[in-house]
């Protein structure tokens, strides 16, 4: 299996605090990994860490084996690494399809003189960018909407517009931040359904932050679990279930 | 013809046809000239207005000193026109360019800066253009530089304020635009969507401060001097002031806003007390009650500014 | 210059600068503690300092007031235009955009300004001598008592000031409040109690800013809280904005530096240094001198 992503013994310390501490993580092409622990394990740290909001205090993230630490985060992006965030981050004033277009602004080539003088490839290229966000929107089930306000969107289609929006900038790895938060099982069983489609067809790698144990068991080939920080355990589905650690972190000790 | 396309040639003919009945008006005495200075004055706070808008209204930066802008264009299209002897067109370029790089050089370091602080940011920066004007005897310190010719007409300031404002429009519609959009919505998640958000903060703010640049070698080149008191905080809060009421984020509301209240500053010009007064009085109400503004960050659904094309469509009626 | 007249000249412009500062310090304890209660940049607050003044002037020429009843005076009837501003114009925007409260306060900035020029025109007033100035001279160095009377004041008031916060309840709320206003609420405090007595003591200092200026330059106008506002508000964010002996000690700074560029420069950058200064610490250490970096949460 190819290698993506490579975490190595990456710490994160906020002055006093370790968030994240000694994480080792690899991701290969293709696969769908599953990030879970406890509140305030540290998981969306790590993801901020490999997204570059946060620059680690110890230890290397190499993407395609580039070197992520440091970068900012549009620059993480243009390696190929997308993601959504646990509290939606929405354009909550532009409607549906702006938010999308959005994100294909980095692989825009006309100029700023094309721009303002609307000659060379400005048309052809924004034709470009609404037909490619359409299609994004529709394979979402938000094309009726995308002229709507992103803000007026019920909290299910945000959340899926999040998604899309994150797609359209072309990722080699997606990133998802609690995706099925706030869902319903009707909602939760879709998006598996969802998530498993986008990545055998866009062929991606993708890496799930979730609480929802039924979501991450079914959807996930390999799990990471956090707790304080700490990794306590990884592997297949089966062996998480039964790791008597992991049972500890989330339900307290003594459990028989 | 592509839609786009035929609708901005439209608009450049109402344009055209706007232009003649008002110059035909002025030619001949219809609008008289106290009514000429004022449109003139309108036209250059259009100008001011919509230019800060895209800082403050696109953009989401809160920047507060552009009259600062407003004196580098002003004096330096003076000196290529007073000290240089060279043409108005060259000042008008000159005036435009030097407010730009000021904008680009205080734009880099300080665009970091959120909210409160790039406001204090800015307008000490204002200020401290100001002084350095008052301190430097080149441009006649705290006399002002006088002999300026009047080179501005109600021509100049139509046709250069139809420029900017499509060139705003033109630029908010591409991906540019979309970005600074984005950068006011949600500056993080703009950043994780790969755009490098200081690039286009700088940008917007090198755009604004370059128009505010054109609107001041305008102002100086009709009122025959450029004084360092018409360049204070004051100036900064009244273009404020016009953009805030019109509407952050909203085009006909920048215009709207500079009409309104150039109109209401010519009512009470007698009275300049008053006039600040009654202006923060407006100001404080409209915080407390509607702070939105007239047009929200929506636009007037009038050909002439609905946002071209089929981008989203964001207009007052809010289809 | 050689060093004996270098070092007289600074021995000089530090005594005044420390007269300046603790005026500035003044001032600029009521915009840090009312940015550290509700994160708000006053800009009304330099115009508290010129109210101040003018209500001293008010108390006495009209009422005969001798100095420390004018002072009293001054400070009380600056506290209730505090506390009613703050009803007025900016409760009502506790949960506003941080963009509309600034406009609000730039707004309440210049109705006080021009509203003061209408009721006593722009002409500057000449605040009567409350007490002699009397010249000292020590080492060559010149002291003005009235000097002396600013820094004690100001000692006393800071001190005074220091004592509330720190050991009374009230003072507890205040701190409360300025660190999570949720959780202060939860906790049963009043938060328009405390947020309003937040703006009377703000508004107390600086009025007692305006009537010492009032006494040692004899000369008031309504513009004069324009320059000396925004100079103890750069002396809040030296500081570190929200942090109490942030604003004395950035106070004192500023003093100095502005006494130092009078001094040995010129005093028509006087003012640009102090702008200067501005940009220097929002661009290497926004959080002021004994600040702490905050991160949003991402």
């Amino acid at each position: 299996m190819e290698e993506l992503l490579k975490v190595n013994n990456v710490s994160m310390v906020f002055g006093g605090l370790r968030a994240v501490s000694n994480f080792s993580m690899e991701i290969n092409k293709g696969e769908l990994i599953g990030l879970i622990g406890p509140n305030g394990a540290g998981k969306t740290t790590a993801f901020n860490m490999l997204t570059g909001v946060y620059e680690p205090t110890d230890g290397t993230i190499t993407f395609e084996g580039n070197l992520v630490n440091g970068k900012k985060p549009y620059q993480v992006t243009a390696m190929g690494m997308a993601r959504t965030f646990q509290n939606i981050r929405l354009f909550s004033e532009l409607s549906v399809i702006d938010n999308v277009k959005i994100a294909y602004n980095m692989h825009v080539q006309y100029s700023l003189p094309e721009a303002v003088l609307r000659f060379g490839r400005y048309f052809n290229e924004e034709e470009e960018i609404t037909n490619k966000a359409m299609s994004l929107l529709k394979i979402f089930k938000l094309d009726g909407k995308a002229h709507e306000l992103a803000k007026n969107l019920p909290y299910g289609e945000q959340r899926r517009l999040e998604i899309a929006r994150a797609m359209a900038t072309q990722p080699k790895l997606l990133l998802l931040d609690e995706p099925a938060a706030g869902m319903n099982p009707q909602e939760t069983h879709e998006l598996m359904e969802m998530i498993r489609w986008i990545r055998d067809e866009f062929k991606l790698s993708i890496l799930l932050i979730e609480h929802d144990m039924s979501l991450v068991m079914n959807v996930c080939e390999r799990i990471y679990v956090l707790e304080y920080g700490f990794c306590i355990a990884n592997g297949v589905p089966e062996e998480i279930k039964n790791n008597k650690r992991v049972i500890e972190a989330y339900l307290g000790e003594e459990v028989s | 013809m592509n839609k786009i396309r035929k609708q901005d040639i439209m608009s450049l003919l109402g344009c055209f046809v706007l232009f003649a009945v008002m110059q035909l008006m002025m030619t001949f005495d219809i609008i008289g000239p106290f009514w000429e200075l004022n449109i003139v004055l309108i036209g250059i706070n259009i100008i001011l207005s919509v230019s800060l808008n895209l800082i403050n209204g696109y953009t989401g930066q809160f920047s507060i000193g552009h009259a600062g802008f407003l004196a580098v264009g002003a004096y330096t299209g003076a000196i290529v026109t007073v000290k240089l002897g060279l043409p108005y067109e060259l000042a008008l370029v000159v005036g435009t360019l030097c407010a730009g790089a000021l904008g680009f050089l205080i734009g880099l370091p300080t665009l970091r800066l959120n909210g409160d602080y790039l406001a204090i940011a800015t307008l000490g920066l204002g200020e401290i253009i100001r002084i350095c004007i008052l301190n430097i005897e080149y441009v006649g310190g705290a006399s002002g530089l006088m002999g300026i010719p009047r080179e501005t007409n109600f021509a100049w300031v139509f046709w250069v304020g139809v420029f900017v404002i499509f060139f705003i429009k033109n630029f908010i519609n591409s991906a540019p635009g979309r970005s600074c959009l984005a950068i006011r919505e949600n500056e993080i998640a703009a950043e994780t969507m790969g755009i490098d958000t200081t690039k286009y903060k700088v940008m917007a703010f090198t755009i604004g401060a370059a128009f505010a640049g054109t609107a001041g070698v305008l102002f100086s080149h009709y009122f025959y001097i450029a004084h360092p008191a018409s360049f204070t905080f004051m100036r900064s809060f009244d273009i404020l002031t016009m953009v805030v009421l019109g509407g952050l984020g909203s085009m006909s509301g920048a215009i709207t806003g500079a009409v309104l209240l150039t109109g209401i500053s010519a009512f009470l010009a007698e009275y300049p007390e008053w006039r600040m007064v009654i202006y923060s009085i407006t100001l404080i109400v409209l915080m407390l009650y509607r702070p939105q503004g007239l047009f929200g960050n929506k636009e007037l659904s009038l050909k002439m500014f609905k946002l071209g094309g089929d981008n989203s469509g964001r207009t007052a009626e809010g289809k | 210059m050689d060093m004996g007249s270098f070092l007289h000249q600074f021995a000089q412009q530090l005594i005044n600068g420390v007269s300046l500062g603790s005026i500035y310090a003044l001032i600029a304890l009521g915009y840090t503690m009312i940015y550290g209660i509700i994160k708000l940049i006053n800009f009304a607050h330099g115009d508290i300092y010129m109210l101040g003044a003018y209500f001293g002037f008010v108390a006495t020429t009209m009422f005969g007031f001798s100095f420390l009843p004018a002072l009293i005076f001054a400070m009380a009837a600056a506290a209730v235009a505090g506390i009613v501003i703050e009803r007025v114009a900016y409760r009502p925007m506790r949960n506003a955009p941080r963009i509309a409260i600034l406009i609000t306060a730039i707004g309440v900035s210049f109705f006080l300004e021009y509203g003061m020029i209408l009721i006593a025109t722009p002409q500057p007033r000449t605040f009567p001598a409350v007490f002699e100035g009397t010249i000292y001279n020590f080492a060559g160095l010149v002291i003005n008592s009235q000097q002396i009377v600013i820094l004690v004041s100001a000692l006393v008031l800071m001190a005074g000031l220091t004592y509330i916060v720190n050991h009374t309840k009230a003072g507890k709320a205040m701190r409360a409040v300025s660190f999570d206003m949720d959780a202060a609420q939860l906790m049963g405090i009043n938060i328009d109690k405390v947020i309003s007595m937040t703006f009377a003591l703000g508004s107390s200092l600086a009025a007692a800013a305006g009537v010492l200026v009032g006494i040692y330059y004899n000369s008031i106008d309504p513009l004069m809280g324009m320059m000396p506002g925004m100079k103890a508000f750069v002396a809040a964010v030296l500081g570190g904005i929200g942090i109490i002996p942030g604003a004395m000690l950035g106070g004192i700074i500023m003093g100095v530096v502005e006494a130092m560029v009078s001094g040995f420069f010129s005093s028509t950058f006087r003012d640009a240094a102090a702008f200067g200064i501005l940009i220097l610490i929002l661009l290497y250490k926004p959080a002021g001198l004994l600040g702490k970096n905050i991160r949003e949460k991402v």
